[in-house]
């Protein structure tokens, strides 16, 4: 099975890479863009088939390593 | 008193800790390789600076993981000094030791550069050999030293004088152009609730010899030894 992972950081948290790249779209030129936050995509094969396992198995990892839960929040999709 | 200094793949700064610490107790600290749980009893473990597993997924994550890490943390838990510098501040937050995170610098840039720090704390350990409010110059290497928590979590750090430094000017005042990565409260370096945890961004060790160009680092060496000795 297959378990995507969205870390975005938490609302409140500064974020000046997103800032960054909102200016450098707006340098480029493209207009009404407004807030822009980056974050991090992981995408895991795992060997799990029961989709209620695997999804406590992933929200593990994503507490104890995939995120830092002081600054990040993170979504879990499996398929 | 004895010493070990924790080496990661891509530590950089744990030779120069190892020199800074070695003029401070007379003989030199344990290099303790990351891989190997077996952790010599110490009197104070030293996390150094450096890009510890190339910063992959956050700096200091991986490094946090380690096996002997966990050993580290055990040790920290039951009373035995440790110190993080840099990396080892980071490594220091993603082990939950010390609260907060260090994030990527409000200017996006690298900053490598001499700054001046106000000791808060210096009834420490780790200080002790610092008159409270004077204004040591130290070295800053970093790309990741924006010290962010919740504002209860700051609260919480300053009214427990758990704040070990904040970044000032010259005359002392905790200013934006003096702080040099946009860490919340100017904050530099903190210690955990009991007082044997302290983490800091700026670099004591490359302030600890005349040929480095300043040894206002050696305060914090020398506050160690007589505590642990």
């Amino acid at each position: 099975m297959k378990a995507r992972v969205h870390v975005t950081l938490k609302n409140g948290v500064l974020d000046p890479q997103g800032k960054a790249i909102g200016n450098a779209l707006a340098g480029l030129g493209f207009g009404g863009v407004g807030d822009v936050r980056q974050g991090k995509f992981i995408e895991l094969d795992i060997a799990e088939t029961d989709a209620a396992k695997a999804r406590e198995q992933v929200e593990q990892m994503c507490k104890r390593l995939l995120a830092n839960t002081v600054i990040e929040n993170y979504s879990i999709e499996l398929g | 008193m004895n010493a070990a200094v924790i080496v990661f793949p891509g530590s950089n700064c744990d030779r120069d800790v190892a020199t800074a610490l070695e003029q401070a107790m007379g003989k030199k600290p344990i290099m303790a390789w990351h891989g190997n749980a077996d952790l010599p009893q110490v009197d104070l473990v030293v996390l150094p600076g450096g890009f510890s597993y190339g910063d992959y997924l956050r700096c200091g994550a991986m490094a946090a993981q380690s096996p002997v890490m966990r050993e580290v943390v055990a040790r920290a838990k039951s009373g035995t000094p440790v110190l993080g510098i840099c990396n080892g501040f980071q490594v220091l937050t993603e082990t939950g030791l010390l609260p907060g995170a260090l994030m990527r610098n409000a200017s996006l840039k690298f900053v490598c550069r001499d700054v001046t720090l106000r000791v808060e704390a210096a009834n420490t350990k780790f200080t002790s050999h610092y008159a409270p409010g004077s204004l040591p110059r130290m070295t800053v290497a970093h790309g990741d030293g924006n010290y962010f928590a919740d504002a209860a979590t700051l609260d919480e750090l300053e009214q427990s004088g758990r704040v070990a430094f904040r970044y000032v000017d010259d005359a002392g005042q905790a200013t934006p152009e003096a702080n040099p990565n946009g860490s919340a409260r100017s904050i530099a370096g903190i210690l955990n609730a009991a007082g044997n945890v302290l983490g800091m961004m700026p670099h004591p060790e490359r302030h600890a010899d005349p040929l480095l160009g300043g040894t206002d680092g050696k305060a914090l060496f020398s506050s160690l030894v007589q505590a642990l000795s």
